[in-house]
């Protein structure tokens, strides 16, 4: 369903990412490690569209379509969902309200008539109960004054409503207490289905032990420098990054694997 | 380069909608002005001899005074004599009695402009007085207003019909002395809207008068009159287009509200002049006095402005708090955009002993748009126990506009307390790629936070009042972000 090839991407004049690869099929979770600096939100912010980012070589294909020729909103119409490693807060904009409009946009856009207010709240409330979210979140402007952990939260809230095709999580566990992280991540597996598939951004194995991915990839130097399954991220966390940046090194700063 | 620059770019060039010429015969006075212009202003309206020496002592005092050059504001300097002060609209006899005199080009106009008096007259809800270039065309609902003893319809209507109390009442609040505008205004002004609400009556429907300027060079002075006696409340809008032409346009009105024991008066303002175009060139040089005065015991009087047009703003409606225990309220969104300039804010001057005032203003600053609050609040000795509270926001949209502030707080007692609260900030990127990322459109999501941002001011509105103030907001920001 996303297919990313010799991606390169560079921001105020920086080279960032430098022939990414990654293919991510329908029903796949795929997590993506690597240092801080490494490239991992970038490759987030490009496939939302973020116009920060100059991509000087490569394509991205989505669901047959050149993903790098829509807006921001289209792709997010066509089921492409970020959340963010820092939501921002919207002053004065109801949250309700954002998400209604947003989720009325995306229905609109595949020919769905609009949800009216009452049956949005029925929705709302469901999906409230997958997160154990306090209503009065949204009863309050767009993460406004929400704590980090309630931004978080809030992301996997909106994805539950809006129920996106691909989901790209960045850092979503950061912040979270132990609980919240449970939740979060059992939200995050309820949402998972045959028809669409998950990029999670992380730095921990604990959210991988939740959200079990069908592969890991390391980002490194603008590139995956190693793919794996589940057991990688074991590897990790015992062993941190150095063997695996050292052998990069040693070869050249050539990638010894690609995704299988 | 980025997308969403190309984007904004498609925005840019919305027009200003209410731009049309409407072709009219019209009566005008030549270029400039001189005594003899304001006596044929006055003698074409038939006035009484007092307005005329009112009128005229205005003009020699007018002569005496020089233009205002403390606003925050910059254009070239106004030809007064190169400005046309009295052009009407041919009518067949003496002016419309009713509806069915007035010249259907006209009525078409209004309609185009949203405003069918037609259908106003069936429908029930709001009473509208429009007034097209120098005079009052049509006041709808006039025999039901009538029955309640409420008088409503043009001022030169009602300088026939009551000059007692435009004796009594004209300049009482804003006396031609006030300033250089308030003076061209009481020498020139030629038509405008009056109201009374008798004692003890709650007026039922909405007022409304609609001010729009047709003919070219033209320059519009109209003034208002609303006068609420002991225990009457009622509720006031007034809005504004005029066509979009490449030279600038005078607007000088004055607008007086006196307030008796409990009475209580609302007033709206929808102001929707042409801005000029995105070059800065033409647009209305909108330069207005309005001042209410709480002459009674808890009477109140609040202003609610919503003010997106005119090239140059510049505008402070005040309440002078003189009855114990009275209120005034200002609540205020200005929008500046392209090259348009505001100076405006409020004056709240307390008098009587325990008088309020609240002061709400949202400005908001986008292209080259210059955006200043200037607000005085002077609490005198005499009003002891008073209380204002002020709060001033700004937001920016974009790295090229500005916003400014100027406070001027006065507490001549100790029993009273003043606060102040200002700030700014900005539409950021991130905010709105945040909103695209959930699917919204880059208009969308400007529209949506610049709405929450001033909601406080919107909920004052009139309903029908308050979604027309949102969707023009939303047009008037078409293209802003850069
Ligand atoms: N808009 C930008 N302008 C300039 N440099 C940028 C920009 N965005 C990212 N960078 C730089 O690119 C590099 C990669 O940043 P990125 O945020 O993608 O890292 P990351 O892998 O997500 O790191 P972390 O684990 O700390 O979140 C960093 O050195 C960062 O400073
Ligand atoms: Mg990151």
């Amino acid at each position: 369903m996303l297919e990313i090839k010799n991606l390169h991407a560079e921001a105020a004049g920086k080279k960032i990412l430098k022939g990414l690869n990654l293919t991510l099929r329908k029903g796949e979770v795929h997590a993506i490690m690597g240092p801080n600096g490494s490239g991992k939100s970038t490759l987030a912010q490009v496939l939302a569209g973020r116009d920060a980012y100059e991509i000087t070589a490569g394509s991205i294909t989505y669901l047959g379509q050149d993903l790098l020729d829509l807006e921001p909103e289209e792709r997010a119409r066509e089921g492409v969902f970020l959340a963010f490693q820092y939501p921002v807060e919207i002053p004065g904009v109801n949250s309700t309200y954002f998400l209604k409009a947003a989720l009325n946009e995306l229905r609109k856009h595949r020919g769905l008539p609009e949800l009216d207010a009452i049956d949005f709240l029925q929705l709302v409330k469901e999906k409230m109960k997958i997160l154990e979210l306090p209503q009065s979140l949204l009863n309050r402007p767009v993460n406004e004054g929400f704590s980090g952990g309630e931004k978080k939260r809030n992301e996997i809230f909106q994805m539950a409503v809006l129920e996106p095709r691909l989901a790209v999580l960045d850092e979503t566990d950061s912040g979270l207490d132990i609980d919240a992280l449970r939740i979060v991540a059992e939200g995050v597996n309820k949402l998972k289905g045959p028809e669409n598939a998950q990029l999670v951004i992380t730095h921990y194995q604990r959210l991988l032990d939740y959200i079990v991915p069908d592969f890991v990839h390391v980002l490194y130097d603008g590139k995956i420098i190693r793919t794996g399954d589940k057991s990688l991220a074991l590897d990790l966390e015992e062993r941190g990054y150095d063997w695996l940046l050292e052998a990069y090194e040693k070869n050249g700063r050539r990638a010894e694997s690609v995704p299988a | 380069m980025s997308t969403s620059t190309e984007t904004i770019e498609q925005f840019v060039n919305r027009e200003y909608q209410y731009g049309f010429v409407t072709d009219l015969e019209a009566d005008a006075a030549p270029r400039g002005l001189t005594e003899d212009t304001v006596r044929l202003i006055s003698s074409k309206k038939g006035e009484p001899e007092f307005l005329l020496e009112w009128r005229l002592k205005a003009y020699r005092y007018w002569l005496t005074l020089k233009e205002p050059e403390w606003p925050n504001v910059h254009y070239p300097k106004i030809d007064y004599q190169n400005v046309i002060y009295y052009s009407a609209p041919k009518q067949k006899k003496d002016g419309p009695k009713s509806l069915a005199d007035v010249d259907p080009k006209l009525l078409e106009t209004y309609k185009k402009l949203g405003i069918p008096l037609r259908e106003h007259e069936k429908l029930a809800g709001v009473a509208v007085d429009a007034v097209f270039d120098s005079v009052s065309v049509a006041t709808t609902f006039k025999g039901k207003l009538k029955e309640m003893g409420i008088i409503f319809g043009s001022f030169s209507e009602a300088v026939h019909e009551h000059p007692e109390l435009i004796k009594k009442y004209l300049g009482s609040v804003v006396p031609y002395t006030d300033n250089y505008f308030a003076a061209l205004n009481s020498a020139v002004f030629s038509d405008g809207s009056f109201c009374y609400i008798p004692k003890g009556v709650k007026c039922p429907m909405e007022l409304s008068t609609y001010f729009r300027i047709n003919a070219a060079d033209t320059g519009q002075f109209e003034r208002t009159l609303i006068v609420a006696e002991e225990g009457s409340t009622v509720s006031y809008l007034e809005g504004c287009t005029a066509p979009r032409r490449d030279t600038n346009q005078l607007h000088a009105a004055v607008v007086e509200i006196v307030a008796m024991d409990n009475a209580s008066v609302k007033y709206s303002t929808v102001q929707n002049w042409y801005p000029g175009d995105e070059m800065g060139r033409g647009g209305i040089y909108n330069f207005v006095t309005k001042r209410g005065l709480c002459k009674g015991a808890s009477s109140k009087i609040s202003w609610t402005q919503v003010e997106t047009g005119s090239a140059i703003t510049w505008k402070y409606p005040s309440v002078v708090l003189k009855g114990d225990n009275s209120v005034g309220e200002f609540y205020s969104v200005a929008l500046t955009n392209n090259y348009q300039q505001a100076d405006t804010g409020t004056k709240m001057i307390h008098i009587g002993k325990n008088t309020r005032s609240t002061i709400i203003s949202k400005g908001i600053s986008a292209g080259r748009g210059q955006n200043s609050y200037r607000g005085q609040v002077k609490i005198l000795k005499s009003a002891a126990n008073s209380r204002n509270f002020s709060q001033c926001d700004s937001l920016l949209l974009g790295d090229k506009c500005g916003a400014h502030t100027f406070p001027y707080i006065e507490v001549k007692n100790t029993s009273s307390t003043v606060e102040h609260e200002a700030s700014t900030s900005k539409i950021g990127e991130d905010q709105i790629f945040y909103c695209r990322q959930r699917g919204l459109s880059t208009q969308d999501a400007i529209n949506m936070i610049v709405n929450g941002y001033c909601k406080e001011v919107f909920r004052q509105l009139p309903m029908e009042f308050a979604v027309e103030a949102q969707k023009l907001l939303g047009v008037s920001l078409e293209g802003s972000v850069g």
